[in-house]
């Protein structure tokens, strides 16, 4: 490592190359988005930056009364209109949404970068991408739903609860298939991101949605709670910790609701000794510090065969000390802020269960700034599987590194996790490629890439990471009877 | 895939040689693609890109290798490299010159106390096809007329058989033909050809076998044949050397060539040089482009950047 100090100084420091924050106009409060007008609650609360602690908005607090009113609205528009439209005009619909949200992307990528702190290369580059593309995928079926299954029926209202990590992305998840398939929808964004959501509402208005059929109403656990307990709701499809889905399967116990859960994660990144080791260290940084970490499908348990754990290794630290920490709106930047100060405090307290536990921590040296929520990218080394870093979801810039022998215990120890989301193998050769694949209980298997996601593809878990598939022609089945 | 590295074992023989350079880790063309896409998304601006075209305009290897070239044009192109920009005095000097043999003596006459260099290219330019004795005495006809550098190929045929040993020998031979009667010896620059290698992995190994025979700098193309200089592959060799360095102390350098024509594709080059190799690398003597058509729209960015509009292209020579 005799480039180790490369970060001195180097002649060539890139100068702040922030995006402008002018395309967006962000209001200093929002009502919430019921039956397609904007509707004042009681109470509010406030949405912060988390990379300046800037209060970007207040945001309405919805109640029961709110949510009644909202799921009121949905039920309205799926007996009045949605459920008798034809499915090629339901398709108009989304692919008029998806064309609006395309051509108004930069504002979107710049108001998610805001709210939820990502860097704005992921947010222009990822997320709003797949945006559009899942709502252009997803209209694709609207008029083709007997080719999914035969005699397809709508459910009706769908409650849908999103997380903050991919605030934008996992509403087009939600919202895409459910009015594709002929639902109208009551979405709650998480409280720490709602702003792009609320933008998207305008979005609605803007494509001419009838009125009702999406309805976003923000708040905490309070407004899911009453949202997932309403009796007027059909079906209810929840992104998040694996606590709150465990409470969500037991409230909707003895109704008829259907329930799809996409819960948390603690995926392995498998490298073996002939894996294209560049490839596999990119790989490995894309899997746990893309998004800060936090992304359920995380691989944050590397599992690099003993053979070449010091070379890898040395290549990860090589490569981590090159990432670029700072303001999410500079292009430059590589990993943005923690989404809020409670998800920072979690992290900190794992980590520091991690040296505790004994186990070796290392970050490459990087300034953090003064204000907002930070984490340096980590690995732990010299974890064992007895670790509880090597067990509990982290949802942050934090890698566990253990080591294996053999596949066999490569693939027991991928599998000894009580979740299943995703996991990633590293190999050049394609047989063990299939074959570990095959043995490894996880939703998602990727070879020699990581945190690729695409519409046609589904997505999901098995265990403790939730049921059901997100993604594909798998996706409409969660929303058909 | 942890290659401890000796290269008297290494190239002891055929087999040695071909076992070494088969163990050299995969390169994967999807992750090596997407990383490079990536690191092209790279924003730099205002002091930051200032410092990129100087350091760019440096590292061009200013060349002509037509059949039409003469010595005026030679002449013509060795005043721009020594002044890229007339109207601007600390505008700096182009790399080197680079031309063909017979064109030596003129670019050296004109380029005398200048600092700026003359890059010969040799060895049965550009397809090699060639007796060896025939690629000596070309090589020692470049050096002894005064060139600096000498930019040779590799024997594509030769290593798309498998014949590595016949690859890397050739290599030692006109390294040895670099040298000059003062003990000195011109450097050089091992031309891969990529765009006829086709695949990653041969650019990896072919960039070991290069450096393995004594390359002082490894290049990715003649310019002849398309496609020439990529950015993929240009990261998977600036890999290389930084894997070489790590294994050997020894730092080789790299020169990109042929296809890069915008200063906006030149600091996508240095930000990668940057990311991959290091900070170390961004210096003219690690680091060069093969180019013609390249230093002018470094010029243009450059008064660009000073003046805050844009000079018509009237305002830049065309040498």
């Amino acid at each position: 490592m005799n480039q180790a100090d490369m970060s001195d100084r180097n002649p060539f420091e890139y100068a702040p190359a922030p995006e402008s924050r002018a395309i967006v106009d962000i209001k200093s409060s929002y009502g919430l988005f019921i039956n397609g007008e904007w509707v004042e609650a009681g109470q509010s609360f406030k949405t912060v930056s988390p990379s300046t602690e800037e209060v970007l908005a207040e945001v309405s607090d919805a109640g029961e009364a709110e949510v009644g009113a909202a799921v009121k609205a949905a039920r309205r528009a799926y007996v009045r209109t949605w459920s008798k439209l034809a499915g090629r005009d339901r398709a108009k619909y989304l692919y008029r949404i998806a064309r609006i949200v395309a051509e108004r992307s930069r504002e979107f990528a710049v108001l998610e970068s805001l709210d939820n702190g990502k860097p704005i290369r992921e947010s222009r580059d990822v997320d709003l991408p797949l945006v559009s593309a899942w709502f252009f995928y997803y209209a694709g079926w609207a008029d083709k739903l007997e080719y999914a299954r035969a005699d397809p029926r709508a459910l009706g209202v769908a409650a849908q609860i999103i997380p903050w990590n991919f605030p934008l992305l996992m509403l087009a998840w939600k919202i895409a298939p459910a009015l594709a398939a002929g639902n109208t929808v009551v979405l709650k964004p998480a409280e720490t991101t709602p702003l792009t959501a609320l933008l998207f509402a305008e979005v609605c208005q803007q494509a001419d949605l009838p009125p009702g059929v999406v309805n976003i109403i923000t708040g905490a656990g309070q407004t899911g709670r009453a949202l997932v307990e309403h009796p007027d709701v059909d079906k209810i499809a929840f992104t998040g910790s694996t606590d709150v889905g465990r409470s969500i399967a037991k409230a909707v116990a003895g109704t008829d609701k259907r329930v799809t859960l996409e819960l948390g994660g603690k995926a392995a990144n498998i490298v073996f000794d002939d894996a294209p080791v560049d490839q596999a260290v990119e790989g490995i940084v894309n899997g746990i510090f893309f998004n800060q970490g936090h992304v359920c499908c995380a691989g944050s348990r590397l599992l690099v065969q003993e053979n070449v754990a010091e070379e890898v290794l040395a290549r990860l630290k090589r490569r981590m000390g090159t990432l670029r920490v700072g303001d999410p709106l500079d292009k430059n930047t590589d990993i943005g802020a923690i989404n809020s100060a409670e998800q920072l405090d979690r992290i900190t307290q794992l980590a520091a269960v991690g040296d505790a536990e004994g186990a070796q921590r290392w970050s490459p040296p990087c300034e953090l700034p003064d204000r907002g929520f930070w984490f340096a990218p980590t690995l732990f080394t010299g974890v064992t599987q007895a670790h509880r870093i090597a067990r509990e979801e982290i949802f942050g810039p934090v890698l566990s590194v253990l080591t294996f022998r053999t596949p066999t215990e490569a693939v027991e120890k991928a599998n000894n996790t009580p979740y299943g989301l995703s996991a990633g193998v590293w190999t050049d050769k394609g047989s063990r490629i299939l074959w570990v694949a095959d043995q490894l209980r996880a939703g998602v298997v990727w070879a020699n890439t990581f945190n690729k996601f695409d519409p046609g593809s589904p997505f999901g878990g098995y265990k403790e990471s939730g049921y059901g598939r997100e993604g594909g022609k798998h996706g409409l089945e969660a929303y058909l009877r | 895939m942890s290659t401890t590295f000796q290269a008297d074992d290494v190239t002891a023989s055929e087999a040695s040689l071909r076992r070494f350079l088969a163990g050299l880790p995969g390169v994967d063309q999807v992750g090596v693609e997407a990383r490079a896409a990536t690191l092209s998304t790279r924003s730099i601006k205002t002091t930051a890109k200032a410092y990129a075209l100087d350091l760019a305009i440096r590292m061009v290897d200013l060349t002509t290798l037509e059949g039409q070239d003469t010595a005026g044009k030679v002449r013509a192109l060795a005043s721009k490299a020594i002044r890229p920009d007339p109207a601007d005095p600390t505008c700096p000097s182009a790399a080197t010159v680079c031309v063909y043999p017979d064109m030596v003596d003129t670019a050296v006459r004109t380029l005398r106390g200048s600092g700026v260099g003359v890059a010969s290219v040799a060895t049965a330019f550009p397809s090699g096809r060639a007796a060896l004795d025939i690629k000596l005495a070309d090589t020692a006809d470049a050096v002894e007329a005064g060139a600096s550098e000498i930019d040779m190929v590799i024997d594509r045929g030769a290593f798309l058989t498998g014949r590595y040993q016949a690859v890397h020998d050739e290599i030692v031979a006109i390294k040895n033909a670099c040298a000059r009667p003062d003990g000195t010896h011109a450097h050089l620059k091992v031309i891969l050809e990529t765009g006829e290698l086709q695949t990653y992995d041969n650019v990896r190994r072919a960039s070991w076998l290069a450096m393995v025979a004594g390359a002082d700098f490894i290049k990715t193309s003649t310019g002849k044949v398309q496609p020439a200089a990529t950015l993929p592959v240009t990261l998977v060799m600036l890999e290389a050397v930084r894997d070489f360095r790590e294994q050997t102390g020894t730092m080789i350098g790299v020169k990109p060539a042929g296809g890069i024509r915008t200063a906006k594709d030149a600091i996508r080059y240095l930000v990668m040089v940057n990311e991959v190799a290091g900070p170390d690398w961004l210096d003219p003597q690690w680091f060069r482009f093969g180019a013609s058509t390249l230093l002018n729209d470094l010029l243009m960015q450059r008064s660009r950047m000073r003046t805050r509009v844009y000079a018509g292209p009237d305002y830049f020579t065309l040498d």
